[in-house]
């Protein structure tokens, strides 16, 4: 364990230390710390209430931590310290992109709406700060194009490309999931955080889901760290599971060691805490 | 609607049956709500006494009224809407292409506005034609543009805005103040007058950032009272209740509207007459208009616009994705203020007069109406909004004829109100996306489809 957490803090993009929040007297994550390599899918799994989606809102800056530090470093070498940014500044500066357990869509803009809102920052630059825009200068008027483009991009690779035009609001829930992520990474973000991407979808919906993750890690080079429930998702494609219960780390590792790991299955199971022994007493024998 | 009721004309009487039955039971409700209401009215006699007097006459009315129409509406609506309903369900939905006049409204609509003062000048001479080029033309004019302003901030942003008078008021009183003591011309008073609104406008937005909804709304009732209640008490300025009155007119780039040597009628060899002074304003109101709408359109498509539109849907979302809120939701304030200053400073020079009456509470009502009746987000929708609302108002001062009817006390202005009232009410049963009631799309890529208001929300913040 020791070794291999020498070699994660070389390419490790985003780095969680002694992560606490305190709702009022509920402590809902406690003394975390956890890393997300470079290129890598980690999942960050746990029961209902375990603190994930709020292990989220600290990274994005949406819940200023109780204590503790999460540092995000960029390709070039640029490192920032999340939880003194502002939630805009984590997604345009630290480059940072996040989608929501209870879908978050702009439902009465099209499409490709979604995905130009998304291109904010960079259009606003090209726009002169709306004047030149405003003036009708060419240069707003190519940045424009090209952010259409990447829109355009984007809508194919989540096959969405043939409903460009509807509101989004107007879309299947499955789509409407491959369009928040897809209106994520028009941000151009290092690393993606997706909120339970699998939830509520069929099984034809969810392999495609799975196509989608791996062709943004492979094509794009972006890192994702995602919640999940869904066992059979996080197995298939994840290369690194952080496991939380009641706020707290109980496993991290490979999928393949989370997966026999007793602490982690007495918690999905629903086991006591001097139960644990046992469990573990019964993993060992079967893998023997 | 033959076609569907032909099956069942063996019902046909029932239908009046049951519409004579309906008609009869409103009728006998009308009674009783109206009776002490209408029927009796208590006044004073000569010798001070408290008496009734007896109002029959106005009370069958209002019965008959309740007949007639639930009667109608029983009767003859109610089939024709299930009747239309049918045949539309029936119908295949047609694309057909939108008729000439259809694609090219505003277009058209722009080239009527440009014609309108001469027509009207040769139908109605220089005198007669004050009215409508005053009352119907300038009027409307000013509201399409403070509910286009308006219209930024409440339909695109979706940040409820109750106050939007103040900015309007402090256009009015920067133009009267500062050309009376300053001597400044409207052409350089103009866009000074636009900063100062938009800087009230981020000084309103301040505090208001993180207020959402309801409470958004109170605060900027409040600002709106603020301002008015500063105007009224900071008498050595504004010399309160009384107002400021010679406010200088605007000049054509320095030509007076005057009798003098160098005035415009002078100059241009035409008998003196103040229709030129309004119909210059008509023009001037119609630019400053359209200046709006094409700021409107164009903001709509750069991210600055798009941005207001996103925060309308979802403002956590806009967060996620690095959008400033806090500048996104201050420069819809600062634009939409901008524009309702323009409209002030125009509104002051039209006058030559104003005081705090013109910015009462009612006034921001009346422009919110008017964004709202138009379908939110919608310019078309809004313009014809104001021409049904303003227009509508002018018009019931010209109803004489009711008169005869209700009797010579009667004001028809005064029930303008309730009017608006019932107008309100109706359309928003009818049409509750307003008049315009799609949106749209500020970009496509294969092809431009409104979306519908469904889906669109009225924005929370
Ligand atoms: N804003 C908040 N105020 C108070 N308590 C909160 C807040 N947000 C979360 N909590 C509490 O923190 C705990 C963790 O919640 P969280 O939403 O992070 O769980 P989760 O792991 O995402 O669960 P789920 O799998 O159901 O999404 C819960 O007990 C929740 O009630
Ligand atoms: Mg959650």
């Amino acid at each position: 364990m020791s070794a291999m957490a020498s070699t994660m803090n070389n390419d490790a993009i985003l780095k969680v230390e002694h992560l606490s929040m305190r709702f009022g007297g509920l402590m809902a994550i406690n003394d975390l710390s956890f890393e997300v390599r470079r290129g890598e899918i980690t999942a960050l799994i746990g029961p209902n209430g375990a603190g994930k989606t709020t292990v989220f809102n600290c990274i994005t800056g949406f819940y200023k931590p109780t204590m503790g530090m999460i540092s995000m470093q960029q390709k070039d070498g640029k490192s920032f310290f999340l939880e003194r940014m502002a939630d805009f500044e984590v997604t345009r500066d630290a480059k940072v992109a996040r989608t929501f357990q209870n879908i978050r869509l702009f439902s009465g803009l099209t499409l490709l709406e979604n995905l130009l809102v998304a291109q904010h920052n960079a259009l606003m630059k090209a726009s002169g700060y709306t004047v030149l825009g405003l003036l009708g200068f060419k240069s707003y008027k190519d940045a424009s194009k090209e952010a259409t483009e990447k829109a355009r991009y984007w809508l194919e690779k989540a096959s969405l490309i043939d409903r460009a035009d509807d509101p989004a609001g107007d879309l299947p829930y499955g789509a409407q999931r491959r369009l928040e992520i897809a209106r994520a990474m028009c941000t151009g973000p290092e690393l993606l955080c997706l909120d339970e991407p699998a939830a509520g979808l069929n099984p034809r919906e969810s392999q495609e889901l799975n196509k989608l993750l791996r062709s943004i890690r492979a094509d794009n080079g972006t890192s994702l760290l995602l919640i999940e429930h869904d066992m059979s998702v996080v197995m298939e494609i994840s290369d690194h599971v952080v496991v939380l219960e009641y706020g707290q780390k109980i496993s991290d590792g490979d999928p393949a060691h989370v997966k026999n790991d007793p602490r982690v299955i007495a918690a999905y199971l629903g086991v006591d805490d001097d139960e644990v022994e046992t469990v573990r007493h019964e993993v060992e024998e079967g893998a023997n | 609607m033959a076609t569907v009721t032909n099956p069942s004309t063996a019902s046909t009487g029932s239908l009046t049956a049951k519409a004579l039955r309906e008609a009869t039971f409103t009728a006998v409700m009308t009674f009783l709500m109206f009776v002490l209401f209408v029927g009796l009215k208590t006044d004073q006699n000569m010798r001070n006494e408290l008496i009734l007097v007896p109002r029959w006459g106005l009370l069958a009315i209002f019965v008959i009224i309740a007949f007639v129409g639930r009667f109608a509406m029983v009767a003859w609506l109610q089939p024709w809407r299930t009747a239309r309903k049918a045949a539309k369900d029936a119908a295949p939905a047609q694309t057909t292409d939108a008729g000439f006049v259809k694609r090219n409204f505003s277009k058209l609509a722009i080239l009527a506005l440009v014609l309108y003062p001469p027509i009207i000048l040769s139908l109605f001479g220089a005198q007669g034609s004050l009215k409508y080029i005053d009352n119907f033309g300038i009027q409307i004019l000013i509201y399409v543009m403070l509910a286009w302003g308006l219209n930024i901030v409440v339909g695109l942003a979706g940040l409820l805005d109750l106050g939007y008078v103040a900015f309007y008021a402090v256009g009015a009183y920067s133009y009267a103040l500062l050309s009376i003591n300053f001597g400044f011309s409207f052409w350089i008073l103009l866009p000074l007058a636009g900063i100062l609104s938009a800087f009230w406008g981020i000084i309103l937005g301040f505090p208001v950032l993180r207020l959402k909804g309801d409470y958004l709304a109170i605060v900027t009732l409040a600002f709106g009272e603020i301002i008015r209640l500063v105007l009224i008490n900071w008498q050595d300025v504004t010399q309160g209740t009384f107002g400021i009155s010679g406010i200088p007119k605007i000049t054509l780039f320095g030509i007076p509207f005057d009798a003098s040597p160098h005035g415009f009628a002078k100059i241009f060899n035409l008998p003196m007459s103040s229709a030129y002074y309004k119909v210059f304003l008509f023009y001037l109101i119609l630019l400053l208009c359209l200046l709006t709408a094409f700021v409107t359109i164009r903001l709509r498509r750069l991210p600055i616009g798009r941005a207001w539109e996103a925060l309308r849907e979802d403002e956590i979302a806009c967060r996620s994705l690095g959008i400033n809120t806090v500048t996104t939701k201050l420069t819809a304030f600062a634009i939409g203020a901008m524009f309702g200053g323009f409209a002030g400073s125009f509104f002051a020079a039209r006058q030559g007069f104003v005081s705090p009456e013109s910015f009462v509470f009612l006034e921001s009502a009346v422009i919110l109406s008017i964004v709202v009746l138009g379908g939110m987000g919608s310019l078309t929708g809004i313009a014809i909004a104001a021409i049904a609302m303003v227009g509508g108002t002018e018009l019931l001062r010209e109803m004489d004829f009711l008169k005869h009817i209700f009797g010579p006390d009667f004001t028809p202005e005064l029930y303008r109100m309730l009017i608006f009232g019932l107008a309100m009410i109706t359309m928003m049963l009818v049409r509750p996306r307003g008049f315009v009631g799609s949106r749209e799309p500020t970009a496509f890529l294969f092809e431009r489809k409104n979306v519908s208001g469904s889906f669109t929300k009225e924005g929370h913040g």
